[in-house]
């Protein structure tokens, strides 16, 4: 068969040295498979031999299977696994290949470019230092070629190699190489991408490929693999010594070292170092690895540091050059890539992971989002999945940093639900904003102790949660009226009241009952500070709210009580007239209705009203005051 | 300040390597890390001594005994750990051994399912392990291609495709909630190739299986098995032969296939994987199966 003596013929033979010494280049496609991504990635691992026989006849059948002309290999099938898999709704962000030449190693992130394209592309570009943009040469520049390119520079990578595809299309034409080309450059420089290679190929003919083409004399650079063998990738390496320290290795009472790799800059035992936060400084007196000690290890290396001093360092800390440390902050500047189904709100708490440290941490502020298409700028009160936004992050203290673009270790974070654990956000720091650290607290001698002390009662914040017209104003009501009665300093925070005044300018929508419960919160512990027992009657549907304002008092003082009336019985009684509004259609987003409720999973009392008077009720909370020592 | 170079690819291998093992001995309560006794258990290993160092692994290595290994992987297995000074826990699944399983009888795919799958979930849940460490590269396979470096399990150690965490920079998110258990694998990035020239590189002892020697053979539809001892049901008139043979990958001696090769030395053997034209589970009799793909294998707790 012609087809499969072809293969035999040109198969590349598999090098038979491998070198361990090279380098290690990894790099990403961006591109559709309408634009030959498929294809490329098949041929570059064709002509480096990374295919093995029993693939090369699987892809040889395939080929004659679906039609190639004979003696033609159909590359694109090789990898059409991730096709397949998105049918059958596997997540797929991004598929590993390797090959290797005898140059380097070569580690490519593949990400599927349609669906979900920002989460794929992200999480590709987190990881590797060069992209390759895929461009067809009928076709021109796309958006899509656009938004991939943004998206890549976005993550911080700074190299980029324009492939012109599918050149045998056009006639191998200079000029369309070329007006392609100057296209891309000038869209780059607006992303700052300054380092920008072109080459016009033909991934199906082979053009420019491995070899320089014979059909465009007119092209004197570089084919696409010896770009790729050749361009340099110490990114990230240079500057003054950072390590995040990973692990505290402390094997017996002799030994005390530190584990980590440095992301930034080299070290020698000697040099003068801070820790940070303590701010500790001492010296480095031995670089520890299992191969002996060493007296220098620079960027990429993971090793474990032994200090002169006894200092105070824990997982999470930074060991940093002493001479030129990272600044820290607990506001910054970011942007955000949004991943989950579930948007991100302004103000709801997550757990975020930066360098080795996971803290709380929350989005304060959205300033805007990015319209992938124009770039534009647009208001966002919220960012939906694959929506990529700018705003503040706040941390509950605060961490050594670096602004991304300078450091990817330290100045990239994710965000991770407190109840699912999902992965739901990656973000990347622009800059620290410094409100919180230079508006220094004021200390004040007369504290909530002392105020709790003349009110011969410790402060709490007993929180109403459940659905409207489940009973909580009454109950809470009913409540403040016997406290009072005992001589109990209270105060009662009424959600529909609070509306008419400090959070008049919000409305309905999640984003603004997250920052309702926030306002409220903050309240909350203003009182409980003054000493106060205080009562919030709040819908409050959602649990990360809820866990939020709990977050923000001490550990005893935030007692969730969950009134609890099927939502049946709660339109039934509708004292408000609100169902009857919502199931007209007067009022959009009702808890209960068109937005969601919820429940409590572990609140510290129920309260069913069904059945039950408000005095009944009552007495149980304050059967719990007084077991919890309140009153 | 002169501009830093590149590492060399398989110090960036190793690196990376040693960063995830830290970060399970940092962020899980009680972790394990399993040991096959072949090519890859031996550099995980091996990348453990090194990362923890001077501490030793702080985690005990799980051997899934089959009852149907080489007798050299065994004697291999027990050699390492007491050379390395590390604790090895061995778990057969008795109900499997009540039921005489063998892969002649129950077919390769029940028997797999009983006697290392479900093997190894009773192991991690009588231990009560919360994360596995195993040695599994993306290159082995297609449905490898998309795993991540921190896998999540189940309670009932299932692998659910649709609901995998994407995994940026190296910022693992470990976070489990009651009953779940990782899976993580810390040679995510490593080939075939590389495993062989880091085994070279840092000189680390493997089973001798894998060099060419004379070893008792015989041939099923062009397939040759070594008979490591007289449990291997032989049909009348067949005689096992002595010929050259290695092997490429190791799992249980009657569903791993031999094959020819004059390769005694590592020089050699690396020689033969650089040139070699077959994908490396070529050997494992079990991915052939039509019934057990690899994937379903996988979703059901398939290291």
């Amino acid at each position: 068969m012609a087809a499969k003596e072809n293969i035999a013929r040109n198969t590349p033979r598999r090098q038979l040295r491998d070198d361990a010494a090279k380098g290690l280049l990894r790099f990403m496609t961006c591109g559709s498979v309408d634009d030959g991504k498929s294809t490329l990635l098949g041929r570059l691992l064709y002509d480096t031999g990374a295919l093995f026989g029993d693939q090369l006849a699987k892809l040889q059948s395939d080929s004659e299977r679906f039609g190639a002309a004979e003696n033609d290999l159909d590359f694109s099938l090789l990898l059409d696994g991730l096709e397949a898999e998105r049918e059958q709704k596997i997540t797929i962000d991004v598929a590993y290949r390797y090959f290797a030449t005898r140059r380097r190693k070569f580690i490519v992130a593949d990400a599927p470019g349609h669906e979900q394209y920002t989460r794929n592309m992200a999480t590709a570009a987190s990881n590797v230092d060069l992209a390759i943009i895929l461009v067809d040469a009928e076709k021109g520049l796309l958006p899509q070629t656009r938004r991939h390119a943004y998206i890549a520079s976005l993550l911080g990578v700074r190299k980029m190699v324009l492939a012109v595809n599918k050149m045998d299309r056009v006639r191998y034409k200079q000029s369309v190489f070329e007006a392609i080309r100057d296209g891309f450059k000038a869209f780059a420089r607006r992303l700052a991408v300054d380092d920008v290679k072109a080459v016009p190929v033909s991934a199906l003919k082979g053009d420019n490929i491995m070899h320089s083409s014979p059909h465009m004399g007119w092209y004197t650079g570089p084919s696409l693999l010896d770009l790729l063998e050749t361009i340099p990738v110490e990114q990230d390496l240079d500057g003054p010594m950072r390590m995040p320290v990973q692990r505290v290795v402390r094997p017996d009472q002799t030994f005390r070292g530190y584990a980590g790799t440095i992301v930034q800059g080299s070290v020698r035992p000697g040099d003068s170092i801070v820790a940070l936060p303590s701010g500790q400084t001492t010296a480095i007196s031995r670089i520890v690895t299992f191969d002996g000690d060493l007296d220098h290890a620079a960027a990429g290396q993971a090793v474990t540091l032994v200090l002169e001093r006894e200092t105070d360092i824990s997982r999470g800390d930074v060991i940093a050059a002493a001479a030129d440390a990272p600044e820290e902050a607990d506001q910054f500047a970011v942007h955000v890539v949004w991943l989950n189904e579930e948007p991100l709100y302004p103000g709801r708490p997550y757990h975020v992971k930066i360098g080795n440290c996971t803290l709380t941490g929350q989005i304060t502020e959205l300033k805007h989002r990015i319209d992938m298409n124009s770039l534009d700028q647009l208001a966002a009160p919220h960012l939906d999945i694959n929506e990529i936004g700018y705003g503040t992050l706040g941390l509950d203290r605060a961490i050594p940093f670096e602004p991304y673009g300078r450091c990817r270790t330290l100045g990239g974070f994710i965000m991770i639900d407190r109840f699912t654990n999902a992965t739901v956000g990656c973000g990347m720091i622009d800059f620290a904003l410094w409100r919180a650290t230079t508006v220094p607290w004021q200390y004040l001698e007369i504290n909530k102790a002392a105020r709790a002390d003349l009110n011969r009662q410790k402060p709490v914040v007993l929180w109403f949660t459940g659905l409207s017209g489940a009973g909580k104003s009454t109950v809470a009501n009913a409540i403040a009226k016997r406290l009072h009665a005992r001589g109990q300093r209270t105060y009662l925070l009424d959600g529909d009241n609070l509306r008419h005044g400090l959070n008049r300018d919000l409305g309905f929508r999640p984003e603004d009952r997250v920052e309702n419960v926030r306002r409220v919160g903050e309240v909350a512990k203003l009182f409980v500070d003054a000493g106060l027992i205080v009562l919030a009657s709040l819908i409050s549907p959602f649990r990360s709210e809820r866990l939020m304002v709990r977050d923000m008092l001490e550990p005893d003082e935030f007692i969730e009580i969950f009134v609890e009336a099927p939502i049946e019985e709660c339109e039934r009684r509708d004292p408000k007239g609100l169902y009857a509004r919502a199931r007209a259609g007067e009022i959009r987003n009702f808890t209960g209705i068109d937005s969601p409720y919820e429940p409590p999973d572990n609140p510290e009392l129920v309260l069913n009203t069904v059945d039950a008077t408000p005095e009944g009720l009552a007495d149980r909370v304050f059967v719990l005051l007084e077991h919890r020592g309140v009153i | 300040m002169p501009r830093l170079k590149e590492l060399p690819y398989l110090r960036q291998l190793e690196a990376e390597s040693f960063y995830i093992l830290r970060e399970v001995a940092a962020e899980f309560r009680k972790p394990v890390m399993l040991f096959s006794a072949g090519k890859d258990s031996a550099v995980l290993l091996h990348l453990a001594l090194k990362a923890f160092y001077p501490e030793k692994p702080p985690f005990p290595l799980l051997h899934i005994d089959t009852t149907w290994k080489f007798r050299e992987m065994i004697a291999f297995r027990d050699r390492r750990a007491r050379e390395c000074g590390v604790d090895l826990l061995v778990h057969t699944n008795p109900e499997g051994v009540e039921r005489g399983m063998n892969p002649f009888d129950h077919g390769s795919s029940l028997y797999t399912r009983v006697m290392k799958t479900d093997a190894l979930k009773q192991a991690l849940d009588a231990h009560g392990f919360d994360v596995a460490v195993g040695g599994a590269r993306r290159d082995e396979e297609k449905s490898r291609a998309k795993e991540r470096v921190f896998s999540l399990r189940s309670q009932a150690h299932r692998w659910d495709p649709k609901s995998q965490r994407p995994e940026f920079w190296h910022l693992f998110n470990t976070r489990l909630r009651a009953g779940e258990t990782m899976r993580v694998f810390p040679l995510s990035n490593w080939t075939e190739s590389d495993v062989w020239l880091y085994i070279q590189a840092e000189n680390i002892p493997v089973v001798p299986l894998y060099f060419a020697a004379e070893r008792p053979v015989i041939e099923r539809d062009g397939v040759l098995f070594v008979v490591d001892d007289d449990r291997y049901p032989l049909v009348p008139g067949e005689v096992p032969v002595p010929r050259r043979v290695r092997f490429r990958t190791l799992g249980c001696y009657p569903l791993t296939a031999a094959v020819e090769s004059n390769a005694e030395t590592l020089e050699q053997v690396i020689q033969e994987t650089i040139a070699v034209d077959s994908s490396e589970r070529h050997g494992r009799l079990i991915d052939h199966d039509p019934t057990s793909s690899f994937e379903r294998m996988k979703q059901d707790g398939y290291f």
